[in-house]
């Protein structure tokens, strides 16, 4: 499911005008985005959080050339899954996606 | 080499104030039954097996794991870890970039 289809499937759900289920998911992510960038935590009960995580500046290597590549402090979101997701997704017998990326 | 910021946290709360205030339309209650909706269609995608990609924001993917044989890190027994589902979060690269601009 990709983000237009959860718009879908949300419009169809909530009895809602595409349009504002559009808005609804997009201010949901956008706020979620916001609050990251801002250094906050997001706590979803039921769902899951959201956490930064500062990793420090290391001399890693282009895995190609071999050459030392100087890789700066940086900031990472985190998602831990909460309890009552993590097992629904364990119990669910649903074939499996692909987890390609494209 | 890595700290968990423990500051404040945005809650489900503070997510359907803001729906409210988007959607214009609503009421408070309304908006937090639609915010609501949007988390279930997203478990339930979930809980099915079925990935979720969000562009710009990140993809959840359902991964299978096998059984393997762990520690108890208490104690150091070996136990036998059962083959289970995992939900793993991967941040898109516009995501990534908008937390070290």
């Amino acid at each position: 499911m990709n983000r237009s289809e959860l718009i879908e499937t949300v419009a169809v759900r909530a009895d809602l005008p595409k349009k504002q289920a559009e808005i609804a998911v997009n201010t949901i992510f956008d706020s979620m985005t916001d609050a990251l960038i801002r250094g906050e935590r997001v706590e979803i009960r039921g769902f899951g959080s959201f956490t930064n995580r500062k990793y420090g500046a290391y001399t890693g290597r282009n895995p190609k050339s071999g050459s030392p590549v100087d890789v700066p402090p940086k900031r990472l979101p985190f998602f831990k899954v909460g309890k009552d997701l993590r097992d629904r997704v364990n119990d669910g017998t649903g074939p499996l996606d692909d987890d390609d990326d494209d | 080499m890595r700290a968990e910021e423990k500051e404040r946290a945005m809650t489900k709360a503070d997510i359907v104030e803001n729906v409210y205030e988007k959607l214009g339309v609503f009421s408070k209650k309304e908006a937090a039954d639609i915010v609501e909706k949007v988390f279930e269609t997203v478990k339930d995608t979930l809980s099915n097996g079925e990935k979720l990609k969000v562009s710009g924001f990140g993809n959840f993917v359902v991964r299978p794991k096998q059984q393997r044989v762990g520690r108890n890190p208490k104690t150091g027994d070996r136990i036998t870890i059962t083959a289970r589902r995992v939900l793993t979060f991967k941040p898109s690269q516009v995501l990534k970039n908008a937390l070290n601009d």
